[in-house]
């Protein structure tokens, strides 16, 4: 799935990564945990999380992750932009819960790690 | 050809805005040497938890960064309270992380196991009320 439908079906908004609108996901994964993020050893996979601190940009960086959504209307900082800018992430926001993120975007057919 | 590099990048205990910024660099290195991919992320991801549990349990510490062509080592090296009982702390779930630490996305006990599956080799010395050595080795052959 692409950033650009994955934006249209959260109704979410894009923070950075304007020039990433056709990079594809097949996958996602969804946690507030980055020790559980880390264990994780997928490619191109998309990152739920409820955590948006520097840590959650810092974590996707070293899992080559790509794009992060973040789910029940957390902010990204100014700092936490600008860093994933540096990593070519997209960010986007989301004001749904963690399960309705999910669930939106598990029935558009994204699919599980495991 | 044969090139080694070195560094060396100091880590504050409790800054966690910093926390990664010295795997990140790590990062950038084993990238632009063109080591395989698997092994970027095999090395980054032990590097950065480990970083993480220097600002997470320690006061001060500096990780050094080597790299020949055969192999790839990182040694975490802090001041702080030390590990008591190093094989409780390997075990998954045993943390004493604080409520700040779970805040940050971390602090379930998960570190030092993925540190160890990650790294080829894993090394801990440890002397309590001084500090903690963290060694990991990575080879460079591609694993098949
Ligand atoms: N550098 C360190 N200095 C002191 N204690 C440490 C250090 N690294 C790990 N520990 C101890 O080992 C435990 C387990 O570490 P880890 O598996 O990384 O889990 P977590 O950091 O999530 O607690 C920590 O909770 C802490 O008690
Ligand atoms: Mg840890």
């Amino acid at each position: 799935m692409k950033v650009k439908e994955i934006i249209r079906i959260l109704d979410a908004r894009l923070l950075c990564g304007e020039d990433q609108l056709d990079y594809t996901v097949e996958m996602a994964f969804a946690s507030d945990l980055m020790s559980d993020v880390l264990t994780q050893n997928n490619d191109h996979v998309l990152l739920i999380t409820g955590l948006a601190n520097m840590q959650t940009i810092r974590t996707a960086e070293m899992s080559d992750i790509n794009c992060i959504v973040f789910a029940r209307n957390k902010k990204a900082t100014p700092e936490m932009v600008e860093l994933a800018e540096e990593s070519d992430i997209v960010l986007i926001e989301c004001r749904y819960s963690l399960f309705k993120t999910c669930g939106l975007l598990y029935q558009a057919g994204v699919k599980p790690i495991f | 050809m044969s090139e080694t590099i070195t560094e060396e990048y100091s880590v504050t205990g409790g800054d966690f805005s910093r926390a990664g910024y010295a795997s990140s660099q790590i990062k950038k290195i084993l990238k632009r040497m063109d080591v395989d991919k698997a092994i970027i992320k095999r090395t980054v991801v032990a590097a950065y938890e480990g970083e993480v549990n220097i600002v997470a349990h320690a006061w001060s510490g500096k990780i050094e960064f080597q790299m020949d062509e055969e192999q790839i080592r990182i040694i975490l090296d802090d001041e702080g309270p030390g590990i008591e009982d190093i094989e409780k702390a390997m075990q998954e779930g045993y943390s004493t992380a604080t409520s700040a630490i779970r805040e940050m996305g971390f602090g379930a006990g998960m570190g030092l196991p993925n540190m160890k599956k990650n790294a080829d080799h894993m090394h801990i010395e440890s002397e309590p009320g001084k500090g903690t050595k963290v060694e990991i080795r990575m080879e460079r052959m591609v694993r098949e």
